[in-house]
């Protein structure tokens, strides 16, 4: 049987369009990053093992996926809202508010970076009002955090807010007649609804926040051990030559990728299909 | 597949017809107390201005703070000029490529029915899901010094990292799946009727795609190529890695800014920075225009949800 | 042009859309594909445009005697119908039409003046004249049917397909267009082939019907041979109303209860289960007993509604309600109220012995 044989023969062009994708696909992504696979298979497992659970490693660990989750989570709690708010309610500028969401997308890291350092540093205009409250943010792990909930930001508004507007009003209607009251209706009627989307879109903003980088190195403060997120320890290592120990770290970073990945596709599929 | 509301507030016919107040009041019977709604609408502006507008603004202040003969200098700056001159170059090559791999990877996806196919789409994705350092890396240790074809591109003088080429590589591969991403859903929401129709009236493939094709997907293309070329331009991660910081060499408009903020030139830094952020609105502002567009009177929703022979994947 | 289809097979996936299908259609025939939703006759249309391929090696499709079932769709020149229409949504209806003309190979195309008039007749016959400028979204249904079916025509093809041509028009609209669509045939004698799920459609505008029923051709033959003479029990349950009772062979003759009807086919074997097939208008309705073969009964139901009075006769032994069809006038003269004792005859039944070959 052949591969990748259309069962559509009408429209041309399928033997063009797909012979370039997988070309092109396989140039620029699948042998770069089989590549690094097969360097780390070569330099041995010992080694790997030893670089990649060294005690400052596992340290950038910790802080890159526990804020990455807390952001995510944080990303969960006010997507949502911010979701329920735009799709729900009527306020003045809120066209704009909903095309500023996407903003994390399209600002660039190292601008989000050096712009978030300022207006959270102590003397900047948000953290001024926060130093009196003894909340320190640039420079500790709170300022990644911030980054991280930044750019995790558009994800679960952007998977909720269709899933939202496509909510039959008649459901709700229905629960109220039957007399729930609108604190019963939300969270016995809607949020079933919601929730997977939000899971979905909560995941995509930590598989991202995972990775980042430009927006983080400015805010975090860089201290080994405290507030170094990993990809920045693949960058050090790299400034020190130390092509192994960066590999090595970047295979642990992908493997989490990929998992990540899997999980978003299942997730995906199982929303789609759940209850259907 | 049910159609897009055109409005937020009115997801159903039934509540359409329904008389609603003026004032951003509505009158749904079954809807939260004016209090809660309000809390709710301040707490997430909140969260939202103090995460987005801010920060935004923020660029612009710091950008104008020191008068605009201080911003204005920030450009004439040599290095500075190299660096937007090195970042528009990147992305001049970058973007046509990703534009015509995303074009034909939608076209093959999305007009097609063939096995395997959701694995390429998780595939194409790929990009989207690893770690912008990590995209830099694998290009380092392909054709870096101690890379894999490293000593081969040496003794012939080539240079890729370190070097533009290996820019616009990072960069390609960071914004690879953007134009087929946006293309995807959108061609197959739209079915191949119109397509077919176009073979049985005698259209060549390539008339079939320019004259049928092409006009339906435009806005979500437009889209694609401005959302692929912001991202182009505004690559911080994987640029850095292979770059080598090389002032008026290999420095693109992102690492420029890195570089000044860290001598402390703020003013310079951000007047830089501006620039990428007026960039980032006019993304903002051609998202909700397409947006639109493509909710607009020509567009004929009731006709082409019931013929769509949409694959879900 | 003559078009000829032989054996076609078509398969998707393990399913059998298709199991060998044959047909003729000759040259300026319009005929009607009639079948029940999923019985193959969107695909059996595809694959005469060439718009589906048959399952490799099976069956041939030949126009005017020549096969082409190697050629594309493209070469094909056939005119095609969409169910939906796809008409192109960002041209106007101008374009839409001309579309086919402007893509053309440079020298064959025709000047601009003369895609401008062949435009303007064609929309003309379509009765679009004012609507050029307009887009498909600002059309009514049955506007953008008539468009679609002057784009077909624009190319001048050699057949003329439509896929559920009136699918999804409301029921006024409907009438309209069929007997439109008729008159226009008579006008231009294309070949041509529409698909329908109605079988008043097919039976008012086609020439002829091919009846199909999962992926097969179970008759074709004009508007009256196929509704007077159903060559199978699902034909004529298919095209109308029908009264099915259900009973025995003996002797020759098929007896339902006590009522016994004569059985045409004489190699029906005795004891067979057999069903005899009666339309509602083939039953005489009176309020005395006259003549042979009459039953008696009472009237369950009558809806007057329409220039038909449709009765239900509960029969003697109560197994089962029929469904009678009688003219107004009759009913007056019949006088006939719920409760009623009416007798009833069959006039004309057809038997189908059960057919437990398979
Ligand atoms: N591309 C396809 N893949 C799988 N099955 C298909 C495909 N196209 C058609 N079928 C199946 O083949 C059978 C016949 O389909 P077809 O569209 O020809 O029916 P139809 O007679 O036109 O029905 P309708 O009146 O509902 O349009 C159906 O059971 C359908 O599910
Ligand atoms: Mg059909």
């Amino acid at each position: 049987m052949r591969f990748f044989a259309p069962k559509n023969n009408v429209l041309p062009g399928f033997r063009l369009a797909m012979g370039f994708t997988l070309f092109y696909l396989s140039l620029i992504v699948l042998i770069p990053v089989a590549a690094i696979f097969i360097k780390t298979a070569a330099a041995g497992w010992s080694q790997f093992w030893q670089t990649a659970t060294s005690p400052r490693v596992v340290a950038s660990y910790r802080l890159s996926f526990g804020v990455s989750a807390l952001a995510a989570l944080a990303n969960g709690v006010f997507g949502l809202l911010a979701a329920w708010v735009l799709v729900r309610y009527e306020f003045i500028g809120k066209r704009m508010v909903d095309a500023l969401v996407d903003l994390p997308f399209a600002l660039p890291t190292a601008v989000a970076g050096i712009s978030l350092t300022t207006v959270y540093a102590e003397t900047g205009w948000i953290g001024q009002w926060l130093k009196p409250l003894g909340v320190k943010v640039a420079f500790t792990p709170l300022g990644v955090l911030v980054a991280l909930t930044f750019i995790g930001l558009p994800f679960v508004v952007r998977t909720v807010q269709p899933v939202l507007q496509d909510l039959d009003r008649e459901v709700e209607d229905a629960a109220a007649s039957l007399g729930a009251n609108r604190w019963q209706t939300f969270y016995r009627v809607i949020f079933p609804a919601l929730w997977p989307a939000a899971l979905t879109g909560a995941t995509l903003a930590f598989a991202r926040a995972v990775g980042e980088y430009g927006s983080v190195i400015f805010i975090s403060g860089n201290m080994p051990m405290r507030t170094e997120i990993t990809p920045l320890l693949i960058v050090t290592k790299l400034e020190q030559y130390d092509y192994a120990g960066a590999t090595a770290i970047a295979v642990v970073m992908l493997v989490a990728s990929f998992s990540l990945l899997l999980l978003i596709n299942l997730l995906q599929w199982w929303s789609a299909h759940r209850g259907t | 597949m049910s159609a897009i509301p055109l409005h937020p507030l009115t997801p159903n016919s039934n509540l359409a017809r329904l008389p609603r107040r003026t004032g951003g009041v509505q009158s749904f019977p079954n809807a939260e107390p004016a209090w809660i709604r309000w809390s709710l609408i301040a707490v997430s502006l909140a969260f939202l201005a103090s995460f987005l507008f801010v920060p935004l603004t923020a660029v612009f202040w710091e950008a104008f703070r020191k008068g605009a003969a201080v911003y204005w200098a920030s450009f004439q700056d040599p290095d500075a000029r190299s660096a937007i001159r090195l970042t528009l170059l990147t992305a001049m090559i970058a973007v046509p490529l990703n534009l015509v791999f995303g074009v034909a990877a939608a076209w093959a996806i999305a007009k097609f029915d063939f096995p395997g196919k959701s694995v390429l789409i998780t595939l194409i994705d790929l990009p989207f899901a690893v770690s912008p350092v990590v995209s830099g890396l694998i290009y380092v240790l392909l054709f870096g010094a101690q890379g894999w074809w490293g000593p081969w591109l040496a003794a012939h003088n080539i240079r890729i990292i370190f070097a533009t080429p290996g820019i616009v590589l990072a960069t390609i591969f960071v914004t690879f799946p953007f134009v087929a991403r946006e293309l995807i859903p959108l061609m197959q929401s739209q079915g191949t009727e119109e397509e077919q129709a176009a073979i049985v009236l005698g259209a060549n493939g390539w008339q079939t795609f320019f004259r049928v094709t092409l006009p339906n997907i435009r806005w979500g293309l437009l889209y694609g190529v401005i959302l692929c070329n912001a991202r182009a331009m505004g690559e911080f991660g994987a640029v850095s890695v292979v770059s080598g910081h090389v002032r008026g060499l290999t420095n693109t408009m992102p690492l420029h800014i890195e570089i000044l903020y860290n001598e402390y030139q703020f003013a310079a830094a951000f007047a830089v920075a501006s620039l990428l952020a007026m960039l980032a609105l006019i993304t903002l502002a051609a998202k909700t225009a397409v947006t639109w567009k493509s909710r607009g009177p020509l567009e004929d929703h009731a006709n082409h949800n019931s013929t769509g022979d949409a694959h879900e994947h | 042009m003559s078009i000829e289809v032989r054996d076609v097979h078509k398969t998707f996936g393990t399913f059998a859309a298709l199991k060998g299908v044959s047909l003729k259609i000759q040259s300026g025939e319009l005929m009607a594909l009639l079948g029940p939703s999923g019985s193959g006759k969107t695909t059996l249309l595809r694959i005469i445009a060439g718009l589906e391929t048959p399952d490799d090696g099976s069956g041939d499709i030949l126009f005017h005697g020549e096969n082409v079932a190697a050629l594309r769709a493209a070469a094909r020149h056939v005119g095609f119908v969409f169910q939906h229409y796809a008409l192109f949504r960002h041209m106007t209806v101008f374009e839409n039409i001309a579309f086919g003309l402007r893509v053309r190979p440079r020298r064959n195309r025709p000047s601009n003046d003369a895609i401008r008039g062949k435009v303007a007749s064609l929309l003309k016959l379509v009765q679009l004249e004012n609507f050029a400028g307009r887009y498909p979204s600002q059309l009514s249904g049955g506007q953008r049917q008539r468009v679609a079916l002057a784009r077909a025509l624009a190319v001048e093809p050699r057949v003329l397909l439509l896929d559920e041509p009136f699918g999804s028009l409301d029921a006024k609209v409907r009438k309209e267009l069929r007997a439109w669509i008729r008159r226009l045939h008579d006008e231009i004698h294309i070949t041509s082939v529409f698909v329908t799920h109605d079988q008043d459609e097919a039976l008012e505008v086609a020439d002829r019907v091919a009846v199909m029923n999962e992926g097969a051709i179970e008759q074709i033959g004009t508007p009256e041979e196929v509704y007077d003479q159903p060559a199978s029990a699902f034909v004529y349950q298919f095209l109308g109303n029908v009264n099915i009772f259900e009973g025995r062979i003996r002797n020759g003759r098929l007896r339902i209860g006590c009522l016994e009807l004569p059985v045409s086919s004489p190699e029906s074997a005795d004891n067979q289960p057999a069903r005899a097939y009666v339309r509602p208008h083939d039953i005489e309705l009176a309020r005395i007993v006259a003549g042979e073969g009459v039953r008696r009964g009472t009237v369950q139901h009558i809806h007057t509604a329409g220039p038909i009075v449709r009765v239900g006769v509960r029969t003697f032994d109560g197994s089962q309600t029929i469904e009678v069809e009688i003219a107004r006038e009759k009913h007056q003269e019949l006088d006939l109220r719920v409760g009623n004792v009416v007798y009833y005859r069959m006039r004309h039944s057809q038997i189908f012995v059960e057919d437990y070959s398979i």
